[in-house]
């Protein structure tokens, strides 16, 4: 429909340098830059490199999405940014880019949130989103449970990894095995061959006592390392496929578990999952059988559509502007550790900064919003 | 002619509109931490100033360092998104030689050396025979490895102020001035001389570390 918004949305949080178009809830391009390739011989993101990559990559990865969505610069109704949380001088290079696009067509800015723009993207999959929504954002950098009751100003984090998060623990066990960098699709990739039940790895903070939605996957990892050093130290070959199973099975049956479990506990009827490890094949398959045995209505866009990529904040933009949500000033800052709370920056001249709106309703005793273990929406 | 000139590859992050004959406006605030926030303000604010719009700019300037690579960036992606947005051209200069002519203006004359800081005990510098004349590559050193080429020479920029043992004959201005870049630019254009393509000079390779617990941007 023409009189949808259409936003252009820019994310640089790490290493894919993205640009998105979408008109609404329809996806028009989606260009997508990444600088992976110069990172694997470190076996991390290096920063400094991601953020050469970015400048380099960035008007050229703008051009290339205006091209493929076939719409005019001008014809915008407003420009989206990634403002936090990621690599400080990463952000920087997408927010500036952000900035001066908008300047120059005189167009609004919103500088929104990466975790919030992950659950956004699966409008452009899905359709509307029923709110409130309950999300697990699983990455390279982000393991959380998410309750969005309104994805433009309101979500809330229900926990959260308290070490490693779900995709380092890949790339982590990826390196002891030899896989290299990055470690997702190799692990998935073996795991099939090989027999989840074959070695049990521990599950974290699975105990009765443990917080019910918080995640550790740090002694898992370790606990990979000792038993496939130990095969080494006893001269026994390592059976690469049966340990890949076994700790992609951990890591899924725990992920998997706590998303429904927070469905259950918050009355929320269908789970969104996200984020770079929603690509994982054996996480796809797990959560779509116990969602159907919950009755739970599962959620996952696309690949694509789950690692960084800028049709996710051109999604929560377009979102955005589609509720009237206020934009952001000029000097937008890119913030690093942004809490997943502000779902979007206003900048600091900002004449009236925006209340999440759970506040107001606390302060008038309206419980509408409220959560509660028994509460139904 | 309208030329919006801006820098961020040092402390001063400095805006300026000038028309080919005159500064119409200047903004320059010196805060090395904010570079991203500072910019688009100070853009606005030059432009509100003189009674223009960023549509009626002719061509964008940019200081192309050397610099501390996150503000560094922040002027260049400008740059080339005003650049491709506006259809305009963008000119690359030397952030150095910006002060270089800067120093011109404030009456600096003969051999001198141009420096600024660029941490880790290093300055970037480079040495000119006159204002518009730079007679070295630019390039990035500990100023106790340069002493004995500068000895005697005058020096402008933050960075010749840090080291008085080496730098021993520090003259304004001490930061860099979009002001003097546009008017520099307006001089190269008006010669026909060719620009530096606006990219950045790092004159460093990056850090090739992954920081521990790299990616983890949630707080744990
Ligand atoms: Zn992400």
């Amino acid at each position: 429909m023409a009189d949808e918004p259409l936003v252009l949305g820019i994310e640089t949080s790490c290493d894919e340098t993205g640009v998105g178009i979408v008109r609404g809830h329809t996806l028009l391009a989606d260009a997508v830059a990444s600088s992976v390739d110069d990172h694997a011989r470190y076996g991390g993101v290096v920063p400094e490199i991601a953020s050469r990559a970015h400048l380099e990559a960035m008007v050229p990865t703008i051009q290339r999405a205006l091209k493929e969505a076939g719409v005019a610069a001008s014809d915008l109704d407003g420009i989206a940014v990634t403002a936090g949380p990621g690599l400080a001088g990463a952000l920087l290079v997408g927010v500036s880019a952000a900035k001066a696009y908008a300047y120059a067509l005189g167009k609004p800015l919103y500088g929104v949130n990466h975790l919030a723009s992950h659950i956004c993207v699966d409008q452009l999959e899905h359709g509307v989103l029923p709110e409130p929504t309950m999300a697990l954002l699983v990455s390279g950098g982000h393991s959380s449970l998410l309750l969005a009751p309104d994805i433009t100003n309101d979500v809330r984090p229900l926990g959260s990894t308290i070490d490693d998060a779900a995709g380092e623990a890949f790339d982590k066990v990826a390196r002891v095995l030899g896989l290299g960098f990055p470690g997702g699709p190799a692990i998935d990739r073996y795991a099939r061959e090989g027999d989840p039940k074959a070695i049990r790895f521990p599950r974290g903070l699975t105990g009765p006592r443990d917080a019910p939605y918080d995640f550790s996957f740090s002694g898992l990892k370790t606990a990979v390392a000792r038993w496939v050093e130990a095969q080494r130290r006893d001269g026994v070959d390592v059976p690469v496929a049966d340990v890949a199973a076994s700790f992609q099975e951990a890591v899924v049956d725990v992920l998997t578990r706590k998303a429904i479990r927070a469905c259950k506990d918050n009355g929320v009827d269908h789970l969104m999952i996200g984020g770079g490890v929603a690509a994982n094949s054996r996480l796809r398959s797990l959560a779509q059988e116990r969602c159907g045995d919950a009755g739970i209505v599962l959620r996952v866009p696309r690949r694509e559509l789950c690692t960084d990529n800028g049709a996710m904040v051109a999604a929560l933009g377009a979102e955005m502007v589609a509720r009237n949500r206020p934009s952001s000033t000029w000097d937008l800052p890119a913030d690093s550790s942004l809490p997943v709370t502000e779902v979007s920056v206003p900048g600091h001249t900002h004449e009236h900064p925006p209340q999440p709106a759970h506040q107001h309703q606390h302060e008038h005793h309206d419980h509408v919003h409220e959560l509660s273990k028994d509460n139904l929406y | 002619m309208l030329l919006l000139a801006f820098d961020t590859a040092t402390p001063a992050v400095t805006a300026a509109l000038y028309d080919g004959r005159r500064v119409l406006a200047e903004s320059t605030v010196v805060d090395a931490r904010r570079h991203g926030e500072l910019l688009m303000p100070a853009v606005d604010r030059v432009l509100t100033e003189a009674g223009a719009s960023i549509g009626e700019v002719t061509g964008i300037v940019v200081g192309t360092g050397p610099g501390p690579y996150t503000g560094l960036r922040v002027g260049l992606v400008t740059a080339a998104a005003f650049g491709d947005a506006l259809g305009v051209p963008v000119h690359g200069i030397c952030t150095l030689d910006g002060i270089a002519y800067a120093a011109g203006q404030a009456g600096v004359d003969g051999p001198f050396v141009v420096a600024t800081d660029a941490r880790r005990k290093e300055v970037y510098w480079a040495r000119y025979d006159s204002p518009r004349e730079r007679v070295t590559e630019p390039a990035v050193d500990r100023p106790d490895e340069i002493a004995q080429t500068v000895a005697g020479l005058p020096a402008v920029g933050a960075g010749a102020a840090l080291y008085p043992a080496v730098f021993a004959d520090v003259r304004a201005p001490e930061h860099q001035s979009a002001a003097a870049l546009a008017a520099l630019a307006a001089l190269r254009l008006a010669e026909g001389v060719r620009f530096a393509p606006p990219l950045p000079m790092y004159l460093r390779r990056p850090d090739a570390q992954v920081p521990a617990g790299y990616k983890a941007v949630l707080p744990k």
